[in-house]
């Protein structure tokens, strides 16, 4: 008995000291390299090389992570950005809230890093960044770009109040060179160059219940903000159509007010008309407007998914549900989207749960579905890439 | 205190380690268990390297923790995969109730004060309790020190300076009298005060091309925010006269801290700030009124104040106030029929409120009752216990001038066997199955924003097989423990996407879990070792949508957080009046999220303690204890929570003068 013991302890020592040396050997979290997958589908163009996708990664998670779609090889490669920079520490950063191509240079927004990645546009390589506090969308011009961020100066007043403000960034220096105090919490920006205005959506998200119902009206000249045009509660995304019209969504405020899209006279600078169709997301092709759509009301206390077309030149409604074969049903939460200017075909990708890896669906201009990839988390936003 | 037998066979694991006198007295008021729980207390117990509760009850079997580091940063208890708020936290035989996010953060008890830590799985398999012992699906059991005079002293007491890394520094005081022979008094003090900083490194590699590891960054940083500032008071009376004995309690805590935030890039500092303020009273009697009839009777008031304020200008600005209100009552009762067969009824009332001054806020209220029928059947070597718990619960909020009313009623069962084969008792099999459920929490349904007013209950299923044996040669101890289980998690409460944005969520009852876990335990005494081993395996499968089941869908994934494998020891050796602990936790790897991909992926940690103590008598009167303990002595570099950084290598002395 008392042999048997003594070989028990001896087997357990041995096991927890060998339990000891395997642990000993505990590694550095590796970097992850990119991972290709090939899609089968190639199109030929003489301009348009492919588009990046920026997936956000759930907040706190520093998991933003950017994608790379070739046109010409039909290959789809998921995290392009920590490879191209192998020694940025903690690479894109947390949460990735818009991508835009402006000129050879790539310009990802990282919302909870506070700052703007510039990249190089065929690369990815990083060239530099533009430190902006809570940075949210951004627009450029000439050799400006303008981003809003809801970080401005805590206006003295009984209850805490934080106005929103656009930075002026010289895109040469990347320096913040002026800045302009706008609404609460301000979200889309567009840019009338020809009308020397930059416009910018005031959501007021973070004072519910007393949102923000105005777009700002900047001149690009002084860079002051001239006059706001009410429109209504929360909004959101902007962008302006060959027409001289802005179109302008709201959020809605998730009970009796639900989220829409509405239209602004650029001639008149007021509010005429508005179109009823839930936005998430929107894409302008021409005279399309292509909008995916997740919309929860507290109603119903669940989220009903819409994929539409609007026709911007006649403000009517192509249709509500652009997907044809029924792969709608197999989306869980519609999120961004993306429009093929030459082949029509369509971007739509699926945040699923936010935690877990999305899913991106191309359709074609049938609304049938071509193929489908797993991109990175919440993927999000998408800039095409012209050679 | 002879109306309290000790049945040494059904508490094997005690007689495992030292136990002095006032431990046998914990021992003696504890009421029989079929199936013994994980157990640290005592000499093992003080002498760990631990500074609350959180830290000593990562060392049982099955029990994983989530830690945001430091000497502030929160710490939760999940016991085999269920979840944290599926465990109970009973302080001395009372729970802790947090109605409000349903978990009690184990970092606030501190260890001080604690004689005795125990985990059940399933439930206390006692039939004697209260209603709430049966409404668990597993439950961390405090108790807490009780005064001891030897000889004919009537006072007792001891005061204790700890400082150490993070600028950590503790005080403490105890004050124990005997008023009168059946009567004593006790009051205890303890002040925590620490910056929470500590230094941190992150880093990153790859393989090239030609195999080269080639580190890609590196970098390190002082974790900052952590800081702490923590007082807790207790008071309690102890009494005992004819057969009855009862005690009284006020506990009172009050913290200012910091919450360190997530490391991401370019933002390594935050300025949020939590303010609590938590005090309860509860009071016990326990009555025989002869062999066969016994009653206890237990009443708690709590009130808990929490402040949390982020001022970042960077962020969205929060201030905002809970207060939480519970009082509770209960009476269990238990009549031995015949020497084989005792059964118990018991009945609890609770009510509990939450106010806050938040926008919309709901202002929720719960009223619970809860009935509990149990019978415990010997047979030879065969033991039955059965109970069945009835559950009353009755829901009521009002926000935005909608009133919302709720009604859950549910009746949950729970079985235990033990078969000891032997004579001597000291191989047994063990198996229980219980079903049980945790009610969605005042946050879960009402929190303004992300609250769900039509949650159900999220529901576990669980089924134990397990054996002991107690080896005793000599003076060479020895026990070992295996534990196989599976437990169905259904309807769990998870976060999910809600709108067109990523800062918009909901609570929803879609999870299912499918968990399949192993311990093997192994403890032994020799005359100056002795040692406490303890290894985990779980499979926790989601199975929550079988439609992704692709190569990085979720399906069949294991869940965030568990590891396939871990485990724990525990070794202490003394001579004379020496003592030296080794301590050592393995954590082997995990994903954060069930799509078990390598975007997902943590390595496993592990960390190794060491402490060193010195018992000193001065002279009749004064004893001396001095410790000084050495953490993480290899300065491992970890999270145990994706971008919260732990602490490496840390130290800590310490000096206690007792009367």
């Amino acid at each position: 008995m008392e042999k048997r013991i003594h070989k028990l302890l001896l087997q357990w020592t041995l096991i927890s000291a060998m339990l000891f040396v395997v642990a000993a050997c505990r590694d550095d979290k590796e970097l992850l390299m990119p991972e290709t997958e090939d899609v089968d589908d190639i199109t030929e163009s003489r301009d348009l090389a492919g588009f990046y996708l920026l997936n956000e990664g759930n907040m706190g998670s520093n998991k933003a992570t950017l994608d790379y779609f070739d046109f010409a090889s039909g290959q789809y490669t998921r995290n392009i950005y920590a490879e191209a920079n192998q020694t940025v520490v903690q690479e894109l950063g947390d949460v990735g809230n818009d991508l835009n191509i402006y000129g050879s240079r790539l310009y990802a927004v990282i919302n909870c890093s506070n700052f703007v990645e510039v990249m190089d546009v065929h690369t990815a390589r990083h060239i530099g960044t533009i430190e902006v506090p809570n940075c949210r969308y951004m627009a450029f011009s000439g050799r400006y770009a303008y981003l809003t961020s809801y970080a401005g100066p805590v206006l003295i007043s009984t209850d805490y109040k934080q106005i929103g403000y656009v930075a002026k960034i010289d895109t040469a220096t990347l320096q913040v060179v002026a800045t302009c105090n706008v609404g609460f919490q301000p979200d889309g920006i567009a840019v009338d160059a020809d009308g020397g205005k930059i416009y910018v959506a005031n959501s007021g998200g973070y004072m519910v219940p007393n949102y923000e119902n105005t777009v700002s009206v900047i001149d690009i000249e002084t860079f002051t903000e001239e006059r706001r045009i009410e429109v209504v509660n929360n909004l959101h995304r902007l962008c302006i159509d060959s027409h001289k019209q802005l179109w302008v969504s709201s959020r809605g405020d998730y009970f009796e007010q639900p989220s829409r899209l509405y239209c602004v006279d650029l001639q008149t600078e007021s509010l005429c008309d508005s179109v009823d169709v839930a936005v998430g997301s929107f894409w302008l092709d021409g005279d399309s407007l292509y909008v995916c759509s997740n919309e929860f009301s507290y109603e119903t206390y669940d989220n009903t998914a819409s994929y539409a077309i609007v026709d911007v030149k006649h403000h009517t409604v192509v249709t509500r549900n652009f997907i044809t074969d029924g792969t709608d049903e197999r989306i869980q939460v519609p999120y961004g989207i993306c429009v093929n200017p030459l082949t029509k075909d369509i971007f739509v990708t699926d945040a699923r749960n936010y935690v877990s890896p999305g899913v991106l669906y191309c359709f074609d201009k049938y609304g049938k579905k071509k193929w489908s990839v797993s991109t990175g988390d919440i993927p999000a936003h998408f800039a095409l890439h012209y050679k | 205190m002879p109306v309290y037998s000790i049945d040494v066979a059904e508490n094997e694991q005690d007689t495992i380690f030292e136990r002095s006198i006032d431990e046998f007295r914990v021992v003696a008021m504890r009421q029989r268990e079929l199936v013994a729980p994980q157990r640290l207390s005592g000499q093992t117990l003080r002498q760990m390297n631990a500074l609350s509760v959180a830290d000593a009850v990562r060392y049982f079997a099955g029990v994983q923790i989530k830690d945001y580091g430091g000497v502030g940063g929160l710490k939760t208890v999940d016991v085999r995969s269920m979840g944290s708020n599926h465990l109970g936290v009973f302080y001395d035989g009372l729970q802790i109730g947090n109605a409000q996010n349903g978990t009690v953060d184990l970092g606030k008890f501190s260890l001080e004060n604690v004689e005795e830590v125990a985990v059940y799985n399933g439930q206390k398999s006692d039939i004697f309790q209260p209603a709430k012992d049966f409404g668990t699906s597993g439950s961390v059991y405090l108790q807490t020190r009780r005064p001891n005079f030897s000889g004919d002293k009537r006072i007792n007491a001891s005061a204790k300076v700890s400082c150490g890394s993070f600028d950590l520094r503790n005080g403490s005081l105890l004050l124990e009298t005997k008023i009168t022979d059946n009567i004593s008094y006790s009051a205890n003090a303890e002040y925590t005060d620490a910056s929470g900083k500590y230094k941190f490194r992150y880093r990153k590699r790859f393989t090239d091309a030609r195999g080269n590891t080639i580190v890609a960054w590196d970098t390190t940083g002082v974790r900052q925010n952590g800081e702490i500032d923590a007082l807790r008071l207790e008071n309690s009376i102890f009494g005992s006269s004819d057969g009855a004995v009862w005690h009284l309690k006020a506990y009172y805590y009050k913290s200012a801290r910091g919450l360190p935030r997530a490391i991401v890039r370019n933002v390594w500092t935050s300025s949020q700030r939590q303010y609590d303020r938590d005090f309860f009273v509860q009071g016990s009697l326990q009555k025989d009124f002869d062999e066969a009839i016994s009653t206890k009777l237990n009443a708690k008031y709590s009130y808990d104040y929490m402040h949390y304020i982020n001022p970042d200008t960077t962020l969205m600005y929060v201030d905002n106030t809970f207060r939480q209100y519970a009082v509770y009552a209960s009476t269990a009762n238990r009549l031995a029929v015949s020497d084989i067969f005792d059964i118990a009824f018991s009945a609890d009332f609770e009510r509990n409120w939450l106010k806050s001054d938040m926008a919309n806020f709901a202002l929720p209220k719960r009223t619970t009752l809860l009935a509990a029928l149990a019978a415990n059947l010997a047979l030879g070597n065969v033991a039955l216990q059965a109970s069945l718990l009835g559950n009353f619960i009755n829901d009521a909020a009002s926000a935005k001038e909608r009133k919302t009313e709720n009604k859950t009623r549910k009746l949950t069962p729970a079985i235990f066997v033990k078969y000891t084969p032997t004579e001597d008792k000291k191989l047994s099999f063990s198996a229980f199955c219980k079903r049980m459920f945790r009610m969605p929490t005042f946050n879960d349904l009402y929190y303004t924003d992300i609250g769900n007013i039509s949650l159900r209950p999220e529901y576990t299923t669980q089924f134990d097989l397990g054996v002991n044996e107690l080896i005793t040669r000599g003076a060479m101890q020895i026990s070992l423990a295996a534990d196989a289980y599976y437990i169905k998690v259904s309807d769990k409460i998870l976060a999910v996407p809600k709108g067109n944005s990523q800062y918009r969520w909901m609570m929803m009852n879609i999870g299912k879990v499918d968990i399949r876990g192993a311990e093997a335990r192994v403890g032994c005494k020799l005359p100056y070792v002795s040692c406490q081993l303890n290894y985990t395996y779980q499979r926790a499968h989601d199975v929550t949508d079988p439609t992704d089941n692709g190569q990085r869908g979720t399906y069949n994934g294991q869940i965030s957080y568990i590891p396939e494998h871990s485990g724990s020891a525990l070794v202490s050796a003394t001579w004379h009046d020496w003592a030296l602990n080794y301590s050592f936790i393995y954590v082997g790897e995990r994903y954060h999220v069930s799509a078990n991909i390598a975007e997902n992926y943590e390595p496993s940690w592990y960390t190794n303690d060491l402490s060193l103590h010195k018992h000193l008598i001065l002279n009749k009167i004064l004893k001396f204890d001095l410790s000084f303990e050495v953490n993480n002595i290899l300065d491992q570099q970890y999270d145990v929570v994706l971008n919260y950084p732990m602490p490496g290598r840390n130290y800590k002395g310490s000096v206690r003068i007792s009367y």
